[in-house]
């Protein structure tokens, strides 16, 4: 469960999405999701490959563009912006991939710089102060001069956290960052990833980690064939869910993953 | 006849003309046709339809002619159309069209070699597609194409050669000349391959120094 600093005192409204529609070549992937992040919450989406859960994510930070529905910043429309303020909304909204994404030809230093001095327009001195600090924040001030390619996994995906935290984002999208792991790698991600939800980061988080889940999320959306089937406090999901698929999902996923009170 | 005193008297001092104006004629098309490339692989990449059939289409063009028509048409051609261009002027022109063509089908094939997933996180970042382009893309893409573009550059110092078609008096028409006055063909067109053979091998040290130059750790298994 989260600390008190997480617990959702005043519910600050940090995003909405309303309505999501998405088809790829005539496949409807997105059949009208919606639903808010508050403040300092957690919320994990769980649901079959295959099934959207990517595309909804993407959908967020305007990656790609929904056919339908909108996406709402606090009291700003995402959607139907011009691509500069996309650009602004972006910053706002960090994000985490399944793989990485670290920039090939930069260290993990100036990974996690080169947005802030390029986007942001900080001086060099200070991005690279601020950049160091997220570094040490996820663990790695030690590593900062080395490359994407002389790091671990775990250690990249870190670096790809502190790389988008240094943008000082209202919200971070994590989409499934512990799935191209080594199992013995997963902890370190996992744990940076509960210490940021225990400091009051709102978060979205794709993952298959249930013990992660059951430890950190303020609420499971469980997504099936493009529609949000059932969603609530893990406790409720795991243990009552309202339809039988939904427990056998979790049934499936528990057996692959480990037991849910395998992580405290 | 042939004896040292030609080599030191005549020969060398007419090629040393010649041989400056070769390194004039590469040392401005080199670059230029390099900036040319890298923009009209941009554009052929990432422009809207417009540009980048206007990319495919100088491409096509300046890649399909040979190169001496082209020198031909900017020299001989363009003053009937009221332009009239040096002869250094039209040479350093035609080469810098046909090598940044080259240079473009290099690039772009490296551009495309440099994951999605790089572009994908520099937008999430909130980079605009043109910074992430110029930030993420072109340095990796631009460390790829060096191989390619080495050949390129190497090939255009050696049809540079082709200036002397345009009265432009480079080393091979410096050459020529003192070669059919003295008769002399076989040593100096030695001698003239001889130092193309050296200024080429200087460029390939330079290329593989730039090359060594830009790698950094994880580079080294994608070359």
């Amino acid at each position: 469960m989260k600390g008190p600093e997480g617990m959702k005192q005043k519910k600050e409204l940090i995003l909405q999405i309303k309505d999501i529609h998405k088809s790829f070549g005539g496949k409807e992937v997105l059949r009208g999701i919606s639903f808010d992040v508050y403040k300092g919450e957690t919320k994990v989406i769980i649901g079959p490959s295959g099934m959207g859960k990517s595309t909804l994510l993407r959908c967020i930070n305007q990656l790609t563009f929904p056919d339908q529905g909108t996406i709402w910043l606090r009291d700003q429309e995402v959607t139907h912006h011009n691509l500069r303020e996309i650009n602004l909304f972006r910053q706002k909204i960090g994000m985490v991939f399944q793989d990485f994404n670290l920039f090939d030809h930069l260290d993990a230093v100036r990974n996690v710089e080169i947005a802030l001095i390029k986007v942001k327009g900080m001086g060099k001195k200070e991005a690279r102060k601020k950049a160091m600090h997220e570094l040490k924040k996820v663990g790695l001030g030690k590593q900062a001069s080395l490359y994407p390619a002389q790091l671990s996994g775990g250690q990249k995906q870190r670096v790809s956290i502190a790389r988008a935290l240094a943008m000082d984002p209202e919200v971070m999208l994590f989409d499934e960052p512990t799935s191209a792991l080594d199992p013995e790698l997963i902890g370190e991600v996992l744990g940076v990833m509960q210490k940021l939800a225990r400091e009051g980061m709102t978060m979205v988080v794709i993952t298959h980690e249930m013990g992660f889940a059951r430890s950190v999320a303020d609420e499971i959306i469980f997504l099936e064939k493009g529609k949000l089937l059932e969603s609530g406090p893990p406790e409720i999901l795991f243990y009552q869910p309202k339809y039988e698929r939904t427990r056998r999902f979790l049934f499936k996923l528990t057996e692959l993953y480990g037991d849910l009170n395998g992580k405290k | 006849m042939i004896n040292l005193e030609f080599f030191l008297e005549i020969l060398f001092p007419s090629l040393l003309e010649g041989f400056i104006m070769t390194m004039k004629l590469i040392c401005w098309s080199i670059p230029i046709g390099l900036v040319i490339g890298i923009i009209i692989a941009i554009g052929r990449v990432y422009g809207n339809v417009l540009v980048s059939f206007f990319s495919k289409a100088y491409i096509i063009f300046f890649r399909g002619t040979p190169l001496l028509i082209l020198l031909f048409i900017l020299y001989y051609g363009f003053p009937s159309i009221g332009i009239y261009l040096s002869p250094f002027v039209a040479a350093v022109i035609g080469f810098v069209l046909c090598s940044s063509s080259y240079h473009a089908e290099y690039i772009r094939g490296a551009i495309q070699s440099v994951r999605s997933g790089q572009i994908l996180a520099a937008q999430a970042l909130g980079m605009s597609k043109l910074s992430a382009v110029l930030n993420i893309v072109l340095p990796q893409a631009l460390r790829r194409a060096i191989p390619g573009c080495s050949n390129e550059i190497i090939y255009l110092i050696k049809y540079s050669s082709l200036a002397f078609m345009v009265t432009c008096i480079e080393l091979t028409g410096a050459g020529k000349i003192v070669a059919s006055r003295y008769f002399t063909y076989t040593e100096v067109f030695l001698v003239i391959g001889a130092i193309y053979l050296m200024i080429v091998s200087l460029a390939t040290k330079l290329l593989n120094v730039l090359e060594e130059r830009a790698s950094f750790p994880g580079w080294e298994n994608k070359k």
